[in-house]
């Protein structure tokens, strides 16, 4: 097994709203190896996108963030914007879901391309314009000299996606975190950027991190998945433990989500089994585990005190007093 | 499952709800507003619709599905066809009387937000349409108001008085489902309308349209992106491509035994909690090809695995392979065996005019 490529430890963000705080990411720990792909799945506002901000330095001034990140053993937190900005891009780059809005509609996606290069690396422009047309085609978009010229209106949403993945590899980082950067495609489309990025994955040997709200898409295309609920990490397994035949998820909110994904095998107008209420208000989390209000199995014990993630199986953690057995199949 | 319809009236019932060869297209203006094309949103769709039935449409972006849609509600009013509702034929209607006809056809969208008036409290939202139907007085209005919220789950003591912005996405999706029926109408159409909300509170919306469905014995047209979720909660699948229909059929048969290779995509690309399940990487390539300019014969053709030469000198015609099982494709996935091309002769009308 290589080292970690990237460790996180203890992970902790507070915002400072109205004169309080705002606990969004509540004690957050994971690693990712080079050539593993970690999805971190949960709902709005369950703090997966807010915990990798924070790894990027991406969140606003004042953001109280304390804990670990460190990147080849080099902490991030804490890093000035400029120390910050020789990490980004050229050993970690995000991309978004909405390239609609992250690409420049007045500028040509090529020397879009070409910028984010040239902002990492000294090199001409000339020589910026040969690389930029390489990572068009490294992203497979068809006739690379000709897009280079083009604006974002004219290319479609997936090949937008693949400008914003190419933008994203143009100085060959070690960790590409993709933050629900299918969830505005169409399926077909989706399971093409799926296959692209890990494909590049492979040729690059980067650790990617899928951030969704979509466990089918974890159970499909990740290694390591991380289930998050308000703020706090609730269960991590490699996918083969979670999903499958043998599938033994532990944590009853893990279960929910999986059981509320459509399905196909399912006869039309079943009900689905259903989890009433809605995530707690981070201002307002409740004493102890902060699913209990929403969980049927919650007993006592799991209003007073909240349970801690703890690895119960070799590599599967789970933070639950009253787990589910056989994987909650039952 | 034999018949297309289950769900359905019995065979030769009426259908609530009618199209044929819906045809809509806009015309796109370059700079200085020269005509610079037009769009094929949608060319030559018919369907039915049984009392009681939820017929499900899927399609990509831009396949056309959410101008069917709106071409059904006459907003605008299609080019071309004929949309037939509860024996009325709503092409040639105007003002009150379309007003009228369309009382009881009712729309549930994909942003609740942008389709709920900031500035108003939940309980004048839902009684607008009271209001502007003139159904009953004040009093009783409010009444109905407190019924509706109780039936969508919202407890009315609570919601009634507050502005969307103090709901949550999945609340005020369950406020405009209650606005959308008031009027107890007996068709929604529902464009996306749980496409935006986490799982857990799409899955909450979902068991509210079930149970709407069968304690008001609402039909459904519904419309998503998401075959899986369509599949979910549809009798009967329709698939859509660049402004047609490719397949239609029993929900269970389309997934099962898919005879278009579009609707073989599709079903592929759909990720699976099954490990590996959905890493068929041989899905299709390519994106769909502008509706400004669809290709000859069979519009998929340009993206289809199986494609030959008849496909772009031909348009395919919808045949029925299977009861009630209708695809528009010169090279189906699966021929079905003869014994159920026997069994199609005698199927319902509402199959029949499925895919026509």
């Amino acid at each position: 097994m290589s080292e970690a490529l990237l460790e996180v430890a203890d992970l902790r963000v507070a915002f400072a709203t109205a004169g309080r705080e705002v606990r969004a990411v509540d004690g957050v720990s994971f690693s990712v190896r080079p050539g593993v792909t970690l999805a971190i799945i949960g709902e709005s506002g369950s703090g997966k996108t807010v915990s990798c901000r924070a790894i990027m330095g991406l969140l606003p001034e004042g953001t109280i963030i304390s804990g670990s990140a460190r990147l080849r053993g080099r902490e991030l937190l804490g890093l000035s914007d400029s120390e910050l900005r020789r990490h980004r891009g050229s050993e970690m780059a995000m991309v978004f879901q909405d390239p609609a809005r992250s690409l420049n509609p007045t500028m040509r996606v090529g020397v879009q391309i070409a910028e984010a290069i040239r902002t990492h690396r000294k090199v001409s422009k000339r020589e910026a314009q040969a690389q930029s047309i390489e990572l068009l085609r490294l992203v497979r978009i068809p006739a690379a000299e000709r897009r280079f010229h083009e604006y974002p209106h004219q290319l479609s949403g997936g090949m937008r996606q693949r400008v914003m993945i190419a933008i994203a590899l143009a100085c060959r980082p070690r960790l590409l975190i993709a933050d629900e950067a299918t969830t505005a495609l169409d399926v077909t489309t989706q399971a093409q950027i799926m296959e692209l990025m890990l494909e590049l994955q492979q040729e690059l040997d980067m650790a990617l991190i899928m951030i969704s709200h979509d466990l089918g898409l974890a159970a499909s295309y990740a290694d390591e998945v991380i289930v998050m609920y308000a703020g706090k990490v609730v269960e991590q397994a490699p996918a083969g433990r979670l999903f499958g035949a043998g599938g033994a998820v532990r944590m009853r909110y893990t279960r929910a989500l999986l059981d509320a994904i459509p399905h196909l095998e399912r006869p039309a107008h079943t009900l689905l089994p259903v989890v009433s209420g809605r995530p707690p208000d981070p201002s307002a989390l409740p004493p102890g585990c902060s699913f209990a209000p929403r969980c049927q199995y919650a007993a006592d014990d799991c209003r007073t005190k909240a349970p801690v993630l703890a690895e119960h199986a070799p590599g599967h953690s789970w933070a639950c007093w009253h787990p589910c057995e056989n994987g909650g199949t039952a | 499952m034999s018949a297309g319809s289950s769900g359905a009236g019995p065979a030769g019932a009426q259908p609530l709800l009618s199209a044929r060869d819906l045809v809509q297209e806009f015309v796109v203006r370059e700079r200085g507003g020269a005509k610079g094309g037009v769009v094929q949103a949608v060319s030559g769709v018919s369907f039915d619709v049984m009392p009681g039935e939820t017929l499900g449409i899927v399609g990509e972006t831009g396949s056309g599905k959410s101008t069917l849609a709106r071409a059904v509600l006459q907003a605008p009013r299609p080019k071309s066809g004929t949309v037939t509702f509860r024996g009325t034929e709503l092409t040639a209607l105007h003002g009150r009387k379309l007003l009228q006809a369309r009382r009881h056809m009712q729309f549930v969208f994909q942003d609740p937000f942008g389709s709920l008036d900031p500035k108003w409290q939940v309980r004048s939202i839902i009684e607008e349409p009271l209001v502007a139907y003139r159904a009953g007085g004040r009093a009783e209005r409010r009444k109905r108001v407190d019924e509706l919220l109780d039936l969508v789950g919202l407890d009315p003591a609570r919601y009634a008085r507050r502005h969307p912005r103090e709901l949550s996405g999945g609340q005020a999706q369950r406020v405009a489902i209650a606005r959308a029926v008031a009027l107890e109408p007996s068709l929604l159409i529902c464009d996306e309308a749980v496409s935006s909300l986490d799982v857990l509170i799409q899955a909450q919306v979902l068991n509210l349209f079930e149970r709407l469905r069968s304690e008001l014995g609402l039909s459904y047209l519904f419309i998503a992106h998401d075959l899986a979720l369509v599949k979910q909660v549809s009798d009967r699948v329709a698939v859509m491509y660049l402004g047609k229909l490719c397949e239609v059929g029993p929900g269970e048969a389309v997934y099962r035994q898919p005879l278009h290779p579009y609707t073989r995509a599709l079903l592929d690309s759909i990720p699976s909690t099954e490990p590996g399940a959905a890493r068929a990487a041989a899905t299709i390539k390519g994106e769909p090809p502008s509706p400004i300019h669809p290709p000859s014969g069979c519009r998929f053709r340009t993206r289809c695995p199986r494609a030959a030469d008849l496909c772009a000198s031909e348009e395919p015609r919808p045949r029925e392979l299977a009861a009630g099982h209708m695809v528009a494709c010169h090279f189906p996935l699966t021929q079905p065996a003869a014994t159920d091309t026997t069994a199609a002769a005698g199927t319902t009308a509402a199959a029949k005019g499925a895919a026509e």
